[in-house]
């Protein structure tokens, strides 16, 4: 069955404690390639049926009201899952 | 969304038809578990070879985790030993999920502890969160309302890599699950220990209430009464686990028994609560059971064997998250958050209209029968045809060898005082100072606020005590004040000495915490940790505490309502310290006479009595540990004395006279003043001169031995005389040996020593009691800081 | 009134303890809440009527106020607060809280009810995971700046007070100009005496609207409202009942119907 991705990640300018969590502990573990670390989310929404332009449509609304929150974070991208649809 | 269906499933169904005509087939018993008698047993009982799905239900029913095999011969003394006055407030006596216990004024309450040690030590924060949801289930499934959770927590040593990793996935388990709940965390116990590496403790305590009348057992009752499930779908989770998880010790070269680890949603326990709570409410069940180790194995052959003795089930109507299960893993799956129910026909839509409030899934899978077999059906097929009571009742019972380690004399004959770590003992005002303070801040008897500030312990409005006072103190009835005090206790290093005098060690002090707390102790619940059953020493060890821990509960008149055996803690053949954990529950008329455990600021003045006497001992001590000594005798038990002092403690807050009180336990009583003065950072002058006096001892002895039957009490001048006319009416020792000093913020402690006193502030001696376990654990502080800096 | 649902075990519409008072105020219950029998016994012990709301059902009950309160409603999944922000009940909430005629109903938030009034946008702002990442249990002094609101009326200006802390997501994020407006317009209700205890700018722990009629805050004033099961203050252990002043406050306002 199709599935549409949604990706949320949390604003740039918003300070993301669990990713900088994340980066300060990755040199422990011998990790030392990367300078910073931000952690977001990705949504799988399953479609009964065919990702029409109405589906689409519908999963970027609530991507945009429901899947994130404009204050802290932003929708990266929202789009069908090519292998998901195999 | 689509349903898993049969038809999706490509299964070589098993059947009971099939097994019969195939007597010769090779079935996977030994990697289940099972050993070969044991599987023979089961040909016996069948009269045929067990089809697959039958081979699931027994091997987890007949683990040691579920069937208690090892353990279960020792275990009779705790219903043996019991007196008709013992029984006389117990509701609901062990063998059910938990026991229950009359509160007077229609209430109950219910309590249990289980284990889970090996979960926790694979995945730290699911196995601990999963705990926490196992117990709690556990006390719903007795109709009752779950109002608080405890744990008792054991990690290796405090600098060994594994616990970085496995004490903060514990504790944020613990806090993600029982915060989520809404049930106040209110105590339990840190003890660190390089016995534990490799085998942490993670126990869990629920504590639950209900009305008499809403009492609910697990039993099918009523022919053609409905079973349903409901809850969390089915998936793989733990598959196994009940057998292989809680039963097999870690051994590297059995890497592949190592199954799924089960993942706790406390959103649906939480939701799960309310719901059977209005369940319970609207009378809509009959019997119910929580889905635990062994999960529908064990729901379905226990409701049946505790009722009209039969059940027919259709399988493939349980609902599933994982459509590929196979049937016996769909009867062994230990998926969290599941219970199944036995409902009348004619409650059935009433029923269902509670799950649509709470938007809770559930799927009607049989009825109850009276046919004295339990009928699982695949698509019609039959998979299981056995006596429930064989699975759930009838397993196997080991008189498992035992005997005393070789070991035992030499160890007990290594005391301290004849030990290297028994010379050169502080002497001099200085030299006793800076003892206490180096005892304050060893790992055992720091500050554990870190661990405790990440747990809710304020949610529902009655928690009356929690960490750091004795006893963890719930209010159950609002209008009254009628409430319980809940503690739980072991000190594994006494019982390690000595099993049998330590596991009445343990109830010792955990009756000592309530009575200090100003309940009257009521019932016991007991959480037995230990090592391999195999072994004939640990084997011994498990049988002198299980013994001992009988005798004591019937001197002291409280019976043990029921708790949990965890055993195969060790690691490359290296067993933990036998731990005993006794959780021993109080009752109280009005909470509001809770005394607390420190000098209260508006106290000032107020005259501190030692209750009980001091002798030399320090073996076993937390100094002796301090000096890396064990060994010789654990203290002394005194149950008589320990019943005495409980009722000064208790008739003492009835009666309005003390306005704090703390017992002595581990660090003896230097830990006790020192933590008198931090709880609420209000110091005092003491002098132990009267107790080297009347004792015999040194100074040293008198702050660091950890007699038994000893607290410490604070009370207003007006009260010495009536308080001191009880003591010596009952002939129990009680010496004045000071003052609260509200001005100073300083504990100072005289005696017959050069210097004559020590004075420790109290400010100081926090801040380094309260930087050791974040010093360690604090490892999230580096980013915090950094995310500070930024901004 | 209707108790057909028993929500939650033994909490009923609870009559008020001044039966003068009789501010009827509605404590909603969604799936994962956790402190609505104590919001409730905070609204009876101030005085009032505690109406148990549901949060499925569309009736407000002719409440006089409304307390969302704290609890992991729907796990927390998403973000705290957001699926609950959907339910029926709220969009009769939001609706009630800023009618543009007659009076705009009272609404406190408190923790996770904090978090559905940002995720619906009654009030600015958002709330994240705390900056040292861990849930936080402890007794927490905070400064009123704000008591013309509501909720507030009934604390002197710049009171402090002690009321139990205790979250995950309790970091308050708002953008600078945000900040600035807020600050400019005393709507900075409560802030943080102290540590900051989770990196929440300017250390605010309670704002309200542009009105005065919606206030969220994150510590837990129903938890300080009766001596013995609240925090450590100077008059003993766990004496502290300053909570309770929010709950007379809202009584107070409506029985005198200023708004």
């Amino acid at each position: 069955m199709p599935r549409i991705i949604v990706e949320v990640m949390p604003k740039p300018e918003i300070l993301d404690p669990q990713g900088k969590a994340i980066a300060s502990a990755l040199p422990h573990l011998g990790f030392t390639d990367f300078s910073a670390v931000r952690q977001g989310k990705r949504f799988e929404l399953t479609v009964e049926g065919e990702v029409t332009e109405q589906v689409l449509a519908s999963a970027r609304t609530a991507a945009a009201e429901m899947l994130s929150n404009p204050v802290i974070e932003d929708v990266i991208s929202v789009r069908v899952d090519d292998e998901g649809a195999a | 969304m689509s349903e898993p269906t049969v038809t999706d499933k490509e299964f070589n169904i098993d059947t009971v038809e099939h097994a019969s005509t195939t007597p010769d087939t090779d079935l996977p018993w030994a990697a289940l578990g099972l050993k070969s008698d044991e599987y023979d047993r089961i040909v016996t009982i069948l009269g045929r070879r067990p089809t697959a799905a039958e081979l699931a239900m027994y091997s987890v029913m007949w683990s040691e985790h579920c069937s208690y095999k090892s353990s279960k011969v020792h275990l009779r003394q705790f219903g043996e030993k019991v007196t008709e006055e013992m029984k006389k407030d117990l509701m609901v006596g062990i063998g059910e999920n938990a026991g229950v216990t009359n509160l007077g004024d229609g209430w109950a309450v219910t309590f249990k502890i289980e284990s889970h040690n090996h979960p926790s030590f694979v995945e730290p924060y699911q196995g601990a969160a999963t705990g926490v949801g196992g117990i709690v289930r556990d006390i719903i499934s007795m109709g009752a309302r779950p109002v608080a959770v405890m744990d008792p927590l054991r990690f290796g040593d405090i600098d060994h890599p594994d616990t970085l990793r496995v004490l903060p996935g514990v504790v944020s388990g613990i806090g993600g699950y029982g915060n989520s709940l809404g049930l106040p965390n209110i105590g339990g116990e840190v003890v660190f220990d390089s016995v534990y590496q490799d085998n942490p403790l993670v126990n869990a305590l629920a504590v639950g209430v209900m009305r008499h009348e809403d009492i609910r057992l697990a039993n099918a009752s009523g022919v053609g009464n409905k079973v349903v499930l409901f809850g969390a779908r089915t998936g793989g989770d733990g598959i196994g686990g009940a057998s292989v998880l809680a039963s097999e010790s870690f051994d590297d070269s059995k890497p592949s028994k190592r199954p799924a680890v089960q993942v706790g949603d406390p959103f649906a326990e939480k939701v799960l609560i309310e719901c059977c709570l209005e369940l319970f409410h609207a009378e809509l069940v009959e019997g119910i059971q929580d889905l635990g180790a062994a999960g529908i194995s064990c729901a379905t052959s226990e409701l049946a064997s505790n009722g009209e003795g039969g059940m027919h089930v259709e399988l493939t109507n349980v609902l599933l998250r994982d459509p590929s299960l196979t049937p016996g893993e769909i009867l062994m799956s230990e998926s969290q958050e599941r219970m199944m129910a036995v409902v009348t026909p004619a409650n059935a839509a009433e029923f269902e209209r509670v799950m649509a409030k709470w938007e809770v899934e559930y799927s009607w899978l049989g009825e109850v029968t009276d046919t004295g077999r339990l009928i699982i059906e695949w698509d019609g097929e039959t998979i299981v045809d056995v006596d429930p009571r064989t699975v759930a009742h009838d397993g196997p019972v080991y008189e498992r060898p035992y005997h005393r380690p070789s070991w035992q004399d030499s160890l007990q004959a290594d005391t301290f005082r004849s030990s290297s770590a028994g010379q050169d003992l502080p002497q001099t005002a200085q030299e006793l100072g800076g003892a206490v303070v180096d005892l304050m801040t060893s790992p055992n008897m720091a500050d554990v606020s870190w661990i405790t500030d990440q747990f809710d312990r304020f949610v529902g409005g009655n928690t009356a005590l929690s960490q750091p006072d004795d006893a963890g103190v719930i209010r159950v009835d609002e209008e009254t004040g009628l409430g319980v005090a809940l503690s739980t206790d072991a000190n594994a290093r006494y019982a390690y000495l000595d099993p049998y005098t330590g596991a009445q060690l343990a109830l010792a002090e955990s009756y000592r915490n309530v009575a200090t707390s100003g309940a009257i102790p009521m019932a016991v619940s007991d959480c037995l940790n230990f090592g391999s059953p195999e072994d004939p020493e640990v084997m011994w060890q498990f049988a002198e505490a299980v013994r001992g821990l009988a005798d004591g509960c019937q001197e002291l008149g409280v019976p043990v309502t029921g708790g949990n055996v965890s055993l195969y803690n060790q690691t490359a053949g290296r067993a933990i310290h036998p731990t005993p954990v006794v959780g021993v529950l109080g009752k109280f008329d009005d909470v509001g006479r809770r005394t607390p455990s420190g000098f209260e600021r508006w106290a000032d003045g107020q005259a501190i009595y030692l209750l009980g006497t001091t002798a030399d001992e320090l073996d076993g001590s937390e100094f002796a540990r301090g000096r890396d000594h064990l060994g010789g005798l654990p203290p002394k038990v005194d149950l008589q004395a320990e019943k005495m002092l409980g009722e000064i403690l208790i008739n003492a807050s009835r009666d309005g006279m003390i306005d704090a009180a703390h017992d002595l336990s581990e660090g003896g009583l230097a830990a006790g003043l020192a933590e008198m003065g931090l709880r609420f950072g209000v110091g005092a002058r003491v002098a132990v001169d009267g107790i080297c006096e009347r004792d015999g001892v040194d100074p040293f002895t008198a702050l660091f031995s950890e007699s038994q039957a000893r607290a410490l009490v604070a009370l207003p001048r007006s009260e010495e005389l009536r308080f001191t006319d009880m003591t010596s009416a009952r002939g129990f020792a009680a010496l004045r040996i000071g003052v609260v000093d509200a001005s100073s913020g300083d504990l100072e402690v005289a005696g017959p020593y050069e210097g004559g006193s020590f004075t420790l502030g109290l400010d100081e001696l926090r801040e380094a009691w309260s930087a050791v376990i974040p010093s360690r654990f604090g490892t999230l502080g580096e980013a915090t800081e950094a995310v500070r800096q930024e901004k | 009134m209707s108790t057909e649902t028993p929500l939650i075990g033994d909490f009923r519409a609870a009559p008020a303890a001044n039966p003068l008072g009789g501010a009827r105020i509605g404590v909603v219950t969604f799936p994962g809440t956790l402190d609505d029998r104590d919001a409730a016994r905070a609204v009876r012990l101030g005085g009032g009527t505690a109406v148990p709301l549901w949060h499925a059902d569309e009736s407000l009950q002719n409440v006089d106020a409304i307390v969302l309160p704290g609890g992991f409603s729907y796990g927390d999944y998403l973000r705290a607060g957001a699926i609950a922000r959907f339910a029926p009940m709220m969009n009769k909430i939001i609706d009630a809280a800023t009618a543009s005629s007659g009076t705009r109903l009272p609404v406190l938030g408190i923790c996770n009810g904090f978090q559905m009034l940002t995720e619906s946008h009654l009030l600015p702002g958002s709330m994240v995971k705390n900056d040292h990442l861990k849930f936080l249990c402890r007794d927490q002094v905070l400064r009123v700046e704000n008591t013309s609101t509501a909720w507030t009326s009934q604390f002197t200006a710049d009171e402090l007070i002690a009321v139990p802390l205790k979250n995950q997501d309790g970091q308050y994020l708002a953008d600078p100009a945000t900040l600035e407006a807020l600050e400019a317009e005393g709507r900075v209700v409560f802030r943080y005496v102290g540590e900051n205890p989770n990196g929440s700018r300017n250390g605010i722990a309670g704002v309200t609207n542009e009105t005065g009629n919606v206030v969220g805050l994150m510590p837990h004033p129903e938890h300080a409202v009766e001596a013995g099961y609240g925090p450590d203050d100077a008059t003993g252990m766990r004496s502290g009942t300053d909570g309770l002043t929010i709950f007379t406050s809202v009584i107070a306002s409506l029985a005198g119907g200023a708004q």
